[in-house]
């Protein structure tokens, strides 16, 4: 009896992929592979990412090809042992496509779509991914963005935990009204959210603006939080990326918007037209405007960070780790020299101010090793 | 996200409009819709149900239900616009602009003009366009590029729900005349549409298709025969960029521009007939500005100089269609190579 196949099939990344085309094999059939090892590039009408082997193996057969267009969770590959029978692969290949829903109908209706929580006088979107009875990871993202910021990672942690992302007020589809939009005034909605989950402490990821949110929230309510993991976080320092600030909440046309967006990746070409539309198709929704430039009022006035965080960091004494990219053109990534001894600080080469999307890879591992550790 | 209709995105967006600003009316003939009729008020809502249900919540002050005299509803719409309301005025038809063209195109286009500034006409003309439905010559003309000639005008043809809903509310919005062409044969397409209100800028072309052998402009319903052409071209190999302009008044020329400095290669696609056309205003735009990036002819695919016939077979062949365009991409794809 030897290791089972396992099959390689088509990610889900954000909530409208509905299905994906393989541009280009980076391992070739026959080859054997690591975990972290890239094996194919997939592209989606808004992004281009790579996917990882999540264990070792040996990638036995290519089902789709290069070109090949699938919907989620189409087969692309079978792995396994090096020395699996070429009947059984068969087997399991036409057994697979026996078992797989016909149309994406079926897979897009049974997708988990994100849920609505109110609380703190206020109405919060976020989604909820996997399951298990270690504690959640929750996670949030920076100024301007939402859940959908975490396409490469929700899914790929949530194979062991709940992950739940969610979406900040004013942002994505939670209530447009922000209030005065300050630190207090969001992390008020951040800790009813934490505290409604009533699962006991989580782990706590958060992106720039969610990074210094996830501080605050370990500071204020320390019962609520079992970790950290800041990744580019705001409040370490006074440097801000003003153009960018005003550049986003300005922007209401295509030229605009890409520049601004340009900006927070290290290759451009990660910033697709269909991800300028979705920025331009939320930013003209009414009250978006405002909300932006109220939270931006409050956290980035003249041009300079208005929250400093570096003290509530300093007192902590859960596990703090904080990821950078090193060439972060929004947030500097000196600004990680601010962050106290004990927590680690890893500096991702090549990745700006996403590297949840640009090194998603590397940056899941991290995560998932340091909430396993 | 909910999927609309072009005919529910424009209800939504009157709707809301009317819901956030007092000063909105609805003025046309027809607009409560069935009165008079056995199921009285608001049985159809509108000749094509885009009002339905308005006149129950806004009641006959705000549904305005008129004559029929096209000169009288833009004329007490243009002066409700410049005194004070918003008006959203219906031409059943725009085919019907002629009985009117003296309150549009001399009245409600200039008073900004005339009254040094001082006056605004924050007037939307809501109207029927296309041919496809067998109602003859004086029923399915698509007379935006008249429209669009006249300083002082907006104009507008959208293609599909989302921008249908956005575009509206941006029009109600402005402070001058808009003229807003609703394609008849469009209103049951659906696409995914907010719940909320939301605008889209005037001036802002859509990119529909990314490529970089061919430039497509294409208008309204003529962007969805553009996109069925493009995926057969695309299994040849040719990759077309389709550009939807969505407002042919402003006119996103920077977008065409840009689009045929990397491909040097145009089509402009049109329902209109070509003469003094935005096919034709589209492709000088083009030969004055980006001359020296083209690398073959631009080509018009248009109806011919004729009326609009009335006979389904001839109807069909006067409408540009899939084939058409690809052939006129395969012929500037090919040209010169």
């Amino acid at each position: 009896m030897s290791t089972p196949l396992t099959a390689i099939t088509m990610p889900k990344w954000g909530l409208t992929m509905t299905e994906g085309k393989v541009v280009a094999w980076l391992r070739a059939a026959g080859t054997s592979f690591a975990p972290g090892d890239e094996l194919l590039e997939i592209e989606t009408s808004k992004i281009t990412n790579v996917v990882e082997a999540e264990a070792a193996g040996t990638l036995l057969r290519v089902v789709a090809g290069e070109g090949t267009t699938l919907p989620i969770g189409g087969l692309l590959a079978v792995t396994g042992p090096a020395d699996a029978a070429a009947a059984d692969i068969d087997a399991f290949v036409s057994g697979f496509v026996a078992a797989a829903p016909a149309g994406d109908t079926t897979e897009a209706a049974a997708a988990p779509a994100p849920r609505m929580l109110d609380v703190a006088g206020t109405r919060l979107r976020y989604l909820e991914l996997g399951g298990g009875a270690g504690a959640p990871l929750v996670l949030l993202h920076g100024f301007g963005a939402d859940l959908n910021t975490w396409m490469f990672n929700q899914p790929a942690l949530a194979d062991a935990r709940r992950v739940l992302a969610l979406d900040l007020p004013g942002h994505g589809g939670s209530a447009r009204d922000v209030g005065t939009g300050d630190a207090d005034s969001l992390r008020h909605a951040v800790e009813a959210f934490a505290a409604a989950l009533d699962t006991g402490p989580v782990h706590v990821a958060g992106h720039s603006l969610g990074g210094a949110l996830a501080v605050l929230l370990a500071a204020h309510r320390p019962d609520l939080v079992r970790s950290l993991t800041l990744i580019a976080p705001a409040g370490l320092g006074a440097e801000i990326n003003a153009a960018f600030i005003d550049g986003f909440v300005r922007a209401s046309r295509r030229k605009d918007a890409v520049e601004v967006l340009q900006l927070l990746v290290h290759d451009p070409a990660l910033v697709s037209r269909t991800m300028v539309e979705d920025v331009l198709r939320f930013k003209r929704l009414d009250g978006v405007a405002a909300a932006l430039a109220t939270i931006a009022r409050a956290w980035f006035a003249s041009g300079q960070q208005q929250v400093s965080v570096a003290a509530e960091l300093a007192g902590l004494t859960i596990p703090v780790q904080l990821i950078w990219g090193s060439e972060d053109r929004i947030v500097p990534v000196t600004h990680a020299r601010a962050a106290p001894p004990h927590a680690v600080a890893h500096v991702l080469d090549g990745a700006g101010h996403l590297p949840h999307m640009e090194k998603s890879g590397d940056v899941n591992r991290l995560i998932r090793r340091f909430v396993d550790g | 996200m909910a999927v609309k209709t072009i005919r529910q995105a424009l209800h939504e967006a009157l709707e809301q409009e009317m819901r956030r600003d007092p000063r909105v009316v609805v003025i046309g003939e027809d607009v409560s819709g069935g009165a008079g009729t056995e199921g009285g008020r608001d049985a159809a809502g509108g000749v094509l149900g885009v009002t339905k249900g308005l006149i129950k919540e806004f009641g006959e002050a705000r549904i305005i239900d008129t004559p029929i005299t096209e000169s009288a509803i833009m004329g007490a719409a243009a002066g409700a616009a410049v005194t004070g309301l918003r008006p959203v005025a219906e031409l059943m038809f725009s085919d019907f602009l002629g009985v009117c063209f003296d309150q549009i195109f001399n009245q409600a286009a200039k008073f900004r003009y005339m009254f040094g500034g001082k006056a605004k006409t924050p007037m939307v003309i809501r109207t029927m366009v296309g041919a496809g439905r067998s109602a003859a010559a004086q029923h399915s003309q698509s007379p935006y590029h008249i429209f669009t000639s006249v300083p002082g005008l907006k104009v507008v043809v959208p293609s599909n729900a989302y921008d249908a809903k956005g575009l509206l509310i941006q029009a109600i919005r402005d402070d001058d005349p808009v003229i807003f062409c609703e394609h008849k044969l469009m209103y049951d397409l659906k696409t995914e549409v907010p719940d909320e209100p939301y605008v889209i800028p005037f001036g802002e072309a859509n990119i529909v298709r990314d490529g970089d052998d061919v430039t497509v402009v294409a208008l309204a319903r003529m962007v969805h025969y553009a996109s069925e052409a493009a995926d057969t071209l695309a299994a040849e190999g040719i990759e077309c960029e389709i550009i939807d302009p969505r407002t042919t008044s402003p006119l996103d020329e920077d977008t065409i521009l840009e689009s045929v400095e990397r491909t040097g290669r145009l089509v402009v696609v049109d329902e209109a007939t070509p003469r003094c056309s935005m096919a034709t205003d589209i492709a000088a735009l083009v030969a004055d500005r980006a001359f020296a990036a083209l690398k073959a002819p631009v080509r018009r695919v248009t109806a011919p100089h004729t009326p609009v016939p009335f006979a389904p077979s001839l109807e069909k062949l006067y409408i540009p269609d899939q084939q058409r365009i690809a052939a006129a991409v395969r012929d500037v794809y090919g040209y010169a190579r």
